[in-house]
This record gives C-alpha cells, sequence and structure tokens, in this order.
C-alpha cells in the first residue's frame, strides 16, 4: 500500500533531517501493511519472495500467535537493498511511525557505509526473487519432497561459511607451476672435496624437508577451509540442481552474515539516530510521551538478557563524549586519578567525526573491543553469569570488566558459533571427509553435532568424520552413511 | 505483492502432526509461549522443529547481562537443553492450556480418518460478503467512530500540550483525535446444509448405545461445521411414533415401546419439504437404530419411503446400526438388500464404541 499523505509529509521530514545530520543512504521505500502481511513479510525475513519451505511457515506461526496474544509486535523492519524497503504496520500511531522512519534511515546509512556490508549484494530483493523461481522450476521437476528435504539438508549446515573470506584472499591461484626441486642440490665440487662441500647428513637432512613439503602439497584441500559450503559445493557428488541450491543457501547465508556481526552497532546506531532526530527536531510537544514510552521499551534491559540496542546506543553516546572531552589517548590512559579522569575535558569537540568512523569501520567484536571500557561496565552494571551445576540455575558470576569484555567477545566472534574447517577431503585415503572442530573451551553440543555429521555425509556421499573435544578428551566421531562411530584421539586430526 | 506464506505453514502445520517427512520428527519440540488471560497465565502452545547446526553446548556457555545484582545472585533456571520456548515470568504458578479450536479439531479429524473435503454444492456461486471491525484507523465515517478511543486520544493530546485543566476538564475533540473503527471485507460462499438425526429410542436402546450415538453424531457435526457456515440440525425421537425434539431430549430420552422406523422417516421428509428444498440445501440424514423393526411390513414400507421420496431429495441418507443385546439386526440387512449400489445410501454397523471411528468413515468417507 503507498503512503497516505500524511506519512508521504513526515517521510520528506525526517529524511530531510536525516540528511542534515550527515547520514548517508540509498533511497528508502516505505510500504505501509496490516499486521497479518507483515508477519509474513517478516516470517520471509523481510523479502517478500522466498522459496518455498516449511521454516518460513513455522516463523510464520510465532509472529502470529505472539500478535494474537498481545505478547510482541513488529515495528521496525528494513532490507539492506538499493532501494532500502522498510514496512510500517497500519495500525501504529503517527508518532510511532515517526520513530521508524528516523530508525530505518539510520539502518539504511549502516547498510550503505559500514565496511561489512560493502560486499552484499544491493539487489537481493530481485536475487531471492529469482532464488525462489530456480527452487520452484526444481520442485516441479523432481517433486517438492525431494527438492525440500535437501534444502533441509543445506539448512542444516547453512552457517558454515567464512564471512571474512569476502575480504581476505584465501587461496591464492597457483603461480607459475614451478617445477619444485625434486631432491637436494648438490653443489658442483671435485671428486675429493665432495663429502666436505656436500655433507652426506645436510644432504639427507634437506631430501627429509622436500619430501615432507611434497607431502604437505598433496593436502586436499591444502589450507583447512573454512567455507566449508564452498568446499562442499565445488567437490561432492551432487546433481547440478542439488549443487545449485547449496549455493543459494550459502549466498543467503552470506547475505545475512554481516546482519548477524553488527547487530550491537546497527541497532546501536539506528537507536542513537532516531532519538537524536526525534528528541532534537521532529517530536510535537502532544508526542512526546508517547515517544518517551515507546523508546524505553526499545532500551529496556533485563537481567540475564543482553539488550543490542541498549548497549549500542549507550556506547555510542559513551564515545561520542569521549571523543568531544578528549578522554582518549595516552596521557588519558597513563591519568590514574580517579577524579581528575572524571573531570577531563579537553573540549576537543571531535565525538560527532569519531561515531561516523566507528560506523563505517566496526564489526561488533572490534567495536566491544575498542571501545567497551572499564568505566562504562561500572556504569551501567554490567555483569557476567554462568551456569551452576550444581543449583542448575543461572547465577551472576562477576562484575570483572576482564571478564565481562571477554564473555562478550567469546560470544560474538565468529558470530558465536564454533570454529569449523574441512581439514582434510581424502581422509585416511579413502574419500572420507574430515571436519575439525577448533576447540576455544566450550564443547559443540552434541546431540546436534552428531544429526549435523549425518547431514554432512548425505552430502558428501561419504563417511563423514568430526574431530572435537568431548568431556575434555579429543575424539573422532564418524558418521558412515548407517552408523556413527567414536574413537578417542590421542594426536590432533590432520 | 503475492505472498505465499499459507502453503509454507500449512506445511509445518502437517509436518508438527506427523502427516509428512516423519524424519524431522525428532527436532519438534513443544515450546510454548507464556501469555496472560486476565489474571491468569496461559500457555500458547509453539511446536517448533529445530534444523541441527555445529552450535556450542549452551549450558556451558553463560552470557553477559545488566542490572543490580552480587556475585551468587540467581538470574533464573536453566531450560533443559532439548526443550526451546521462553520462560514465564512467573514460575510455580498454575497455567492453563488454550484448547484447540474446534475447527483445528475438525481439520485433525479430517486428515486422521483420511475423510476428503466436502466440495460444497448447490448453491455455491452464490456468495455472501461479510464485514468485520478489525482494528481502529484515524479516518472514517463519523457513524463508526470509537468514543473511548478518541476521548482517550484528545487525553493525551491536551495533557502533553497542557491545555488540561484539572478544575474545568471542558474536552474538546479536534480532527487529529478521532479514531475510527475499520473493517475488512471477507467473501464467504455461502453453502447450507441441514442434518437430521433419527434416533430410535424404544426400549432396546440402552444407555450405551446411546452414548455411541451422542458421540458419533457430535464428530459427525463438528466435521460438517467445519465445511459449512451456517449449519441447521434437527432433531427426531422415534419408537412406535415419531416426533421431533431439541438436542437436550434428543440425547437424553430413554422411552420404551415399539419400533415403527416408518414414522421417523415421514417426519423426515416432512421437515426437509417444508424447510429444506433439495435444490437450495444440503441435507443429511443420519439414522441410529437397533435395527430391530416392528414388522416386515413395515421395514417395506421404510425402503419405499427412501427410494421415492427421501433419498432423492437428501445429499446422503446414512443408517448406521447399533448393537443390541436384544435386537435382531435385521434392518441393516433389508436396508443392504435394497439399495446394493446406492450413491447416496450409506450403511454401516456400529458394534461398540471402538467402530465409532471406523462408522464415520464410512459415513462421510466419499466426501459425499
Amino acid at each position: 500500500m503507498s503512503l497516505s499523505p500524511l506519512l508521504a509529509g513526515l517521510q520528506k521530514e525526517i529524511e530531510s533531517v536525516a540528511r542534515s545530520y550527515g547520514l548517508d543512504f540509498f533511497p528508502v521505500v516505505f510500504e505501509v501493511l496490516d499486521y497479518r502481511k507483515l508477519n509474513q513479510v517478516a516470517a520471509y525475513g523481510g523479502f517478500p519472495t522466498r522459496y518455498p519451505h516449511w521454516r518460513f511457515g513455522m516463523e510464520f506461526e510465532q509472529l502470529q500467535k505472539g500478535y494474537t496474544f498481545g505478547l510482541q509486535r513488529i515495528y521496525e523492519m528494513v532490507i539492506n537493498n538499493d532501494p532500502c524497503y522498510a514496512y510500517l504496520l497500519e495500525c501504529n500511531a503517527d508518532v510511532d511511525q515517526k520513530i521508524v522512519m528516523a530508525h530505518v534511515y539510520a539502518h539504511c546509512d549502516f547498510f550503505k557505509n559500514n565496511a561489512w556490508f560493502s560486499k552484499t549484494n544491493r539487489k537481493m530483493m530481485d536475487e531471492m526473487a529469482n532464488h525462489a523461481t530456480r527452487v520452484r522450476r526444481y520442485m516441479d521437476r523432481y517433486g517438492v519432497e525431494k527438492v525440500e528435504n535437501f534444502i533441509d539438508l543445506c539448512l542444516s549446515l547453512e552457517n558454515l561459511i567464512d564471512p571474512h573470506s569476502l575480504f581476505i584472499v584465501r587461496e591464492r591461484p597457483p603461480a607459475e607451476p614451478a617445477e619444485p626441486p625434486r631432491s637436494a642440490r648438490r653443489l658442483k665440487s671435485k671428486e675429493y672435496m665432495q663429502d666436505y662441500i656436500n655433507p652426506p647428513d645436510i644432504l639427507a637432512r634437506e631430501e627429509k624437508r622436500i619430501q615432507e613439503a611434497a607431502d604437505r602439497k598433496k593436502g586436499f584441500p591444502e589450507e583447512p577451509a573454512r567455507d566449508i559450503l564452498k568446499f562442499l559445493i565445488e567437490y561432492s557428488p551432487l546433481e547440478n540442481w542439488q549443487r545449485d541450491i547449496l549455493s543459494i543457501v550459502r549466498e543467503e547465508a552470506y547475505y545475512f552474515a554481516p546482519q548477524a556481526q553488527t547487530k550491537i552497532l546497527n541497532e546501536g546506531w539506528a537507536t542513537y539516530w532516531h532519538s537524536k532526530i526525534m528528541t532534537e527536531r521532529c517530536l510535537t510537544d502532544a508526542e512526546v510521551i508517547d515517544y518517551a514510552d515507546h523508546h524505553s521499551g526499545t532500551v529496556a534491559t533485563h537481567p540475564g538478557r543482553l539488550n543490542p540496542y541498549k548497549l549500542g546506543v549507550e556506547l555510542f553516546r559513551d564515545i561520542e563524549e569521549r571523543w568531544n572531552k578528549g578522554r582518549f589517548g595516552k596521557e588519558f590512559d597513563e591519568c590514574e586519578d580517579l577524579q581528575e579522569r572524571s573531570r577531563w575535558d579537553k573540549d576537543v569537540g571531535q565525538g560527532r567525526e569519531k561515531i561516523f568512523e566507528v560506523r563505517r569501520f566496526c564489526n561488533d567484536v572490534t567495536f566491544i573491543d575498542n571501545y567497551l571500557t572499564e568505566e562504562f561496565c561500572r556504569r551501567h552494571r554490567m555483569f557476567v553469569y554462568d551456569f551452576n551445576p550444581k543449583t542448575g540455575l543461572y547465577q551472576i558470576s562477576s562484575r570483572s570488566f576482564r571478564e565481562i569484555k571477554l564473555k562478550l567477545l567469546f560470544q560474538l566472534t565468529n558470530r558465536g558459533l564454533p570454529f569449523m574447517e574441512v581439514a582434510d577431503g581424502n581422509y585416511r585415503n579413502k574419500g572420507e571427509l574430515l571436519l575439525r572442530h577448533r576447540f576455544e573451551g566450550v564443547p559443540l553440543r552434541m546431540d546436534y553435532a552428531r544429526e549435523t555429521l549425518r547431514n554432512v555425509q548425505r552430502i558428501w556421499q561419504r563417511p563423514a568424520c568430526l574431530s572435537t573435544v568431548v568431556e575434555d578428551k579429543p575424539k573422532l566421531i564418524s558418521f558412515t552413511g548407517d552408523s556413527f562411530e567414536e574413537a578417542d584421539l590421542h594426536e590432533p586430526a590432520a | 505483492m503475492i505472498l505465499r506464506i499459507e502453503q509454507d505453514h500449512h506445511r509445518f502445520k502437517q509436518i508438527i502432526r506427523g502427516k509428512i517427512k516423519q524424519d524431522l520428527r525428532k527436532y519438534i519440540s513443544r515450546g510454548e509461549m507464556i501469555g496472560r488471560r486476565g489474571k491468569e497465565l496461559i500457555s500458547i502452545p509453539l511446536p517448533q522443529i529445530s534444523i541441527p547446526h555445529f552450535v556450542h553446548g549452551s549450558r556451558q556457555a553463560g552470557g553477559v547481562g545488566q542490572g543490580e545484582g552480587d556475585v551468587g545472585t540467581v538470574l533464573g533456571a536453566a531450560e533443559p537443553e532439548d526443550g526451546s520456548g521462553q520462560a514465564g515470568d512467573a514460575p510455580g504458578q498454575h497455567i492453563l492450556e488454550v484448547e484447540v479450536s474446534l475447527e483445528e479439531l475438525a481439520e485433525m479429524l479430517g486428515e486422521e480418518l483420511e475423510l476428503p473435503r466436502i466440495e460444497p454444492r448447490g448453491k455455491k456461486n452464490i456468495v455472501a460478503e461479510k464485514s468485520k471491525y478489525t482494528g481502529i484507523a484515524p479516518t472514517g465515517p463519523e457513524s463508526l467512530r470509537h468514543f473511548r478511543r478518541t476521548y482517550k486520544e484528545m487525553l493525551k493530546r491536551s495533557l502533553a500540550s497542557g491545555t488540561y485543566r484539572r478544575s474545568i476538564p471542558a474536552p474538546f475533540i479536534i480532527r487529529e483525535d478521532k479514531r475510527y473503527r475499520t473493517w475488512r471485507q471477507t467473501i464467504l460462499p455461502e453453502t447450507t446444509a441441514a442434518i437430521l438425526y433419527m434416533m430410535d429410542v424404544s426400549g432396546s436402546m440402552g444407555e450405551e448405545q446411546k452414548e455411541i450415538v451422542r458421540i458419533e453424531s457430535f464428530w459427525i457435526d463438528t466435521w460438517l461445521r467445519h465445511h459449512y457456515k451456517g449449519l441447521e440440525i434437527r432433531y427426531i425421537i422415534h419408537d412406535a411414533e415419531a416426533r421431533e425434539v431439541d438436542q437436550e431430549t434428543f440425547y437424553h430420552t430413554r422411552e420404551s415401546g415399539g419400533t415403527v422406523i416408518s414414522s421417523a422417516y415421514r417426519l423426515a421428509l416432512d421437515i426437509t419439504r417444508t424447510d429444506y428444498p433439495a435444490q437450495e440445501w444440503n441435507v443429511y440424514c443420519f439414522h441410529f437404530s437397533d435395527g430391530d423393526n416392528w414388522s416386515q411390513g413395515d421395514t417395506q414400507e421404510c425402503v419405499r419411503l427412501l427410494r421415492e421420496d427421501l433419498i432423492p431429495t437428501v445429499n446422503l441418507f446414512c443408517y448406521g446400526q447399533v448393537e443390541s443385546p436384544y435386537g435382531t439386526g435385521q434392518f441393516l440387512l433389508d436396508l443392504k438388500e435394497a439399495f446394493p449400489e446406492e450413491e447416496a445410501v450409506a450403511l454401516s454397523k456400529i458394534e461398540s464404541k471402538e467402530s465409532i471411528h471406523q462408522s464415520i468413515k464410512e459415513f462421510l468417507g466419499r466426501g459425499r
């Protein structure tokens, strides 16, 4: 539904205010939907067309029930695309629509300018529709059940990608096929000097090194592959339609990955700007109370749950203040007088500039790593909680800055997922696939891991193995196609 | 915008009910949402299917939070690792489950018994428009103004702008305050169906027999109601004589006396002729008896009535014979002989409660 004249007017106003603050965004198209349509679009991850799959129906049921029983509602939804699409709930009051619009413009600025989004497809709306068409065609040809079952398999592996690979060249194309030396190089010498110029023990050592290098070269993949999906697409014995579906799933995973990597930053940025735009420029007197009510709902905290809106917006404000007052750099860091620190104000006024820089270059990990300070943690009463196996309860375990930061960073690194990689595509020289879990201290959820391994095997079609750590012991779990085997690993699997 | 969520939703529900894709069954968890109805907490069942991924075991993980409390302060109980769902905000209270609606029940019944969907006949082209108030909007006709919402908006505005005086709360409403009901029109194909239940209440029909009839007619009711909006139901009981009764009496009467089945059919015929002419109504007749008719002559009469008058005017005539220690059960055999191939006649023998299921299938299974 197109915008009513009132909403169109509001959009114009907010857009120009946002621009005047220096926000830089794609054109934004707002659509007004009733709750049912909004829930439908939300179930599809914001896109009007996706391939058919039951999990969208599951999402929809949850949203629908949540709305019907008055437990949850979606206020805002915005799609990273050029132009940006955003949705407004028809029955929201005008002041809500204003908040949403301001929030959306900030998100859109973030999508356009944050480095982590720079490689995303800006025509994803069309791409998703194309994916849908392709999947539907396969369903017509090969049967709904068959295709859907395969999608289920792929979705089980959808997080096995390497979001950083978009920015780094992981595999260099093979350089000139230089023939590697096959044996140790001998220096030219007279017969009687031979043992002296080319000592046999050194030659032997060199020989061994070359042999080892040659062995290593034979590894497949040469380096452990983090983009497991790509590896499977390239090397699994799949049919063409299956390969295509797997690559569709992979492509969509890459599209959504930056959103998971920048949740705190992105929501913080949008909250910062909606509050600034509304309170400084756009609120009318009559709207103040409703605005305050809804804004406080957005940034409310619950014990045991971290609100990314709250953490993000407060960090941005903290950064702005610190850079306005010059609370950074060597001199400030070395100052140990708390009173002086709290009075510190060099009036440098770089705050605004700094937060724009942060939104351009950071993701959640670097955001927390660089800008979460001890003072901030104390001021916001942050804590770490842990599961206490004796009581079966979650308890506050520490308020130390170090631990808070470690825990947060751990949760955010690699989107909170375990590091998985393909270690060997020809394991035991039998064409088996070896996946390695790089153990970081937290074990895998084993029932899920087994089921996922089963799905890997179905795609690889040869036994699939997983090396991980179970109850502090390195283990090798294999799925052969009809049964699981578990063995102790004495050395890390190569 | 073309949205196809309905398909996906339907498919999800089918998986949950175990109709398709059995291998996903092990991933289903019985989640719930905790809602509120008045003062009570209610549990809204929210089944979920979680596709397995490589993830960290959650219990060990813990996290970062924000708020008051010392080291050791308890935040809440852990959820069992195999179930998902959100923790309620007041644990330990008695929680009611939201019941399954009859609509859903009928849907399940259909799937369970593999009943086909009934295609409405008759006036299927006649379409009724139905409007329903679904929301509130800032514009609309004055006649639909929502007074309370408007008044609230007015109060909010005048409080916020400081024009409100407690001593003289002279309210004035401006255009922006006004709120109106909005409606949506849905198009319903109007179908009209009537059910006639006939029951033999002669001395030989005991409590157990009646219970069987009651259960069976409840389920038939549910199924037909699911397919026809505006269902009309009439009840007839008979021994040696037939009369029309209300639902209460139908299920609770115990008469004694002989059995003259044709009396019931005659009454049924009268009702359909006067109230439900065949060209406009889908009529379903269900007759339950123990099959012990008074005389062979009356049975002949019944067959004649059915063949010449009743069956041509109804969609379906069902006869369910409840097993009874006293009856001979001859009537079913007679009907079988008289209507071996008749499309609109369904005959069924209900031996015990367990065979109700089978009998419903025989009655409705062909989607008549």
